[in-house]
């Protein structure tokens, strides 16, 4: 089945390890923890260890700064520096509308780039088509929507494949 | 493969041939497959086996009174006396099958472990598979019991010294793994048994590795209890195997309680049927374990001994390739001879999961991740490894492969050759 697909649609590993991403796996964005958040989280995947520890700094609605830790494969990593840059300066609503598209495009291969503008992330999108990849794209994502529902005085239905929590705020 | 041929390298070329599933291609490279600690592919005989049973035989065992139930009931049996032979057990009535290595240690945490006190002694080592350790954290749980634990000696070896450390008079049990999964590092079992016997502990053996890989005899180990699972020797999955000592498994009450298992029911109670069948409650897995016979007979047939031989000698090879790669990192004993079939490794910083996708594109199969061995990891300081596993059918060319994939993953990753 995977062969049929891919005889018509070839899945090369330039689609994943596009340079953007290399380039936030080698030098990453906004790492460490911040001294100003507000709230504070953390995930893991157990199916393969990777892990993510997000301090947000949230201040009268909008998304000051993040800071990340944690370790893991380049597309988990690289997803969390780039979502870093990304998020800062939204506000609560707009980090979690694109929280939710870039989820979207991370497990659906046929996601429409066109449709709205995901900026750096989008070099995210070559994620969708290695199935066994997906869940390291994710990881920093669920972390997010974690800290961020958590500020909008929300909780989140614990997603039992990729647990998060709040550790503190 | 003639009887000439045992003792001396294997004819790969020969064996490959009898293997349908390493003709093919993966992303149009031809399959290189080294994750054959997680599982083994199967020989045609063993496919045919199954297909066979269920085409010519199928019925279920131990209570039809025709043919099919006959004809069945003799192959299911007629493996258990092959499995009993090939690990050196006294009688076939020692062989228990189950689903696999891990219900093999669950019956044995579950019934062993509802003996303990506060206060008795569990000895692991530090390199168990989450199967030899979860279970007896239940028992813990249940019983007050405390876990010890063999540390890795400097060479990343579990060795006698560091298991004299863990054994005491409280020792009640001692259940380590034969043959790490992820350092490839073969316990001394026959010393340490020795040590367990001398505190009146039991002492059970994790053979998922060692069993497919180089000669296992019960007698030898110095064992109470012994596990391994089919299909990491050629077998089918969903067959594990649990070996005890006669009088050992006689002592111990049920497991699973059901059809198959009793003697005479009544309402308000049972007595037991005769080992081995008081611990196969239910229909068990009559075709996989019959097929399990195929793999065995395969395993004769080139010999265990052979096998063994042509791991090692992969082995070295690999390490010898691997250690000259600069960034590359292999975990377990620095030399090859203390190791077998097994090769964790980290190489220059790059993840083991971005290895495993690269190596993927080139059809090279390895393993990504913690190998179920979470504390291990910790101990060795790494958070993942990739993991490459040798066995029959593998030849020098796929580790080429291998090397050469690693190569393109550190250019991926901005290194030069």
């Amino acid at each position: 089945m995977t062969s049929n697909r891919e005889s018509q649609n070839p899945i090369d590993l330039d689609d994943l390890y596009r340079d953007v991403i290399l380039d936030h796996y080698r030098s990453p964005r906004n790492r460490g923890a911040r001294d100003d958040a507000t709230i504070s989280a953390e995930g893991f995947n157990p199916s393969c260890g990777d892990e993510i520890q997000l301090s947000v700094a949230i201040l009268d609605g909008t998304v000051n700064g993040l800071g990340f830790g944690g370790s893991g494969c380049s597309i988990s990593q690289s997803s969390a520096s780039m979502m870093t840059e990304a998020m800062t300066g939204r506000s609560l609503e707009s980090a979690r509308e694109m929280s939710k598209h870039v989820q979207q495009m991370l497990t659906d291969d046929t996601f429409d780039l066109d449709a709205v503008d995901l900026g750096d992330l989008e070099a995210l999108s070559g994620v969708a088509k290695f199935p066994v990849r997906i869940k390291c794209g994710l990881l920093a994502w669920k972390v997010l929507d974690q800290a961020l529902a958590n500020a909008s005085g929300e909780s989140v239905s614990d997603d039992s494949d990729i647990p998060t929590r709040v550790t503190s705020g | 493969m003639t009887a000439a041929t045992k003792g001396t390298p294997l004819d790969t070329a020969a064996i490959r041939a009898q293997f349908p599933i390493l003709a093919r291609e993966v992303h149009g490279h031809p399959l290189v497959y080294l994750d054959n600690a997680a599982t083994t592919q199967k020989p045609q005989a063993v496919i045919d086996a199954l297909t066979g049973y269920y085409s010519t035989m199928n019925a279920n065992i131990h209570r039809g009174l025709h043919t099919l139930a006959e004809e069945a009931t003799a192959a299911y049996e007629h493996v258990r006396k092959q499995v009993a032979e090939f690990i050196g057990a006294s009688s076939h009535r020692e062989v228990v099958f189950t689903r696999n290595t891990t219900e093999s240690l669950n019956l044995l945490a579950y019934t062993l472990g509802a003996r303990l006190k506060p206060g008795d002694e569990i000895v692991l080592t530090a390199a168990e598979h989450h199967s030899n350790l979860v279970p007896w954290q239940l028992v813990t749980q249940r019983t007050g019991a405390v876990l010890r634990f063999i540390e890795l000696n400097d060479d990343q070896q579990i060795d006698v010294d560091t298991a004299r450390a863990a054994i005491n008079a409280n020792t009640r049990i001692v259940s380590i793994v034969h043959m790490s999964n992820v350092l490839g590092s073969i316990a001394p079992v026959a010393e340490i048994a020795e040590m367990a016997r001398a505190v009146g502990a039991t002492m059970i053996v994790d053979a998922a590795q060692s069993a497919p890989h180089i000669p296992v005899d019960v007698g030898e180990l110095g064992a109470d209890y012994l596990a391994f699972s089919a299909h990491k020797m050629l077998g089918p999955t969903g067959v594990g195997v649990l070996w005890g000592r006669q009088e050992l498994l006689a002592d111990l009450d049920p497991f699973l309680g059901g059809g198959e298992m009793i003697s005479v029911v009544t309402r308000e109670e049972s007595s037991w049927a005769a080992l081995p069948h008081k611990f196969e409650a239910g229909t068990p897995n009559i075709a996989d374990v019959i097929a399990f016979g195929a793999a065995l007979d395969f395993l004769n047939e080139i010999g265990m001994d052979a096998i063994a031989a042509h791991d090692a000698e992969l082995t070295e090879y690999a390490v010898d390739r691997l250690s000259r790669l600069e960034g590359l990192d292999i975990y377990g004993p620095a030399d090859p001879a203390e190791r077998s079939a097994v090769i964790a490794f980290n190489y220059r910083d790059i993840h083991s999961h971005d290895v495993a996708t690269i190596l993927d594109r080139s059809g090279v199969a390895i393993r990504a991740g913690h190998h179920c061995a979470q504390p291990l990891m910790r101990t060795l300081g790494v958070p993942a490894t990739a993991r490459a596993s040798f066995y029959l059918y593998n030849e020098r060319s796929e580790i080429d492969a291998l090397v050469d994939g690693l190569l393109e993953a550190g250019e991926r990753f901005g290194f030069e050759r």
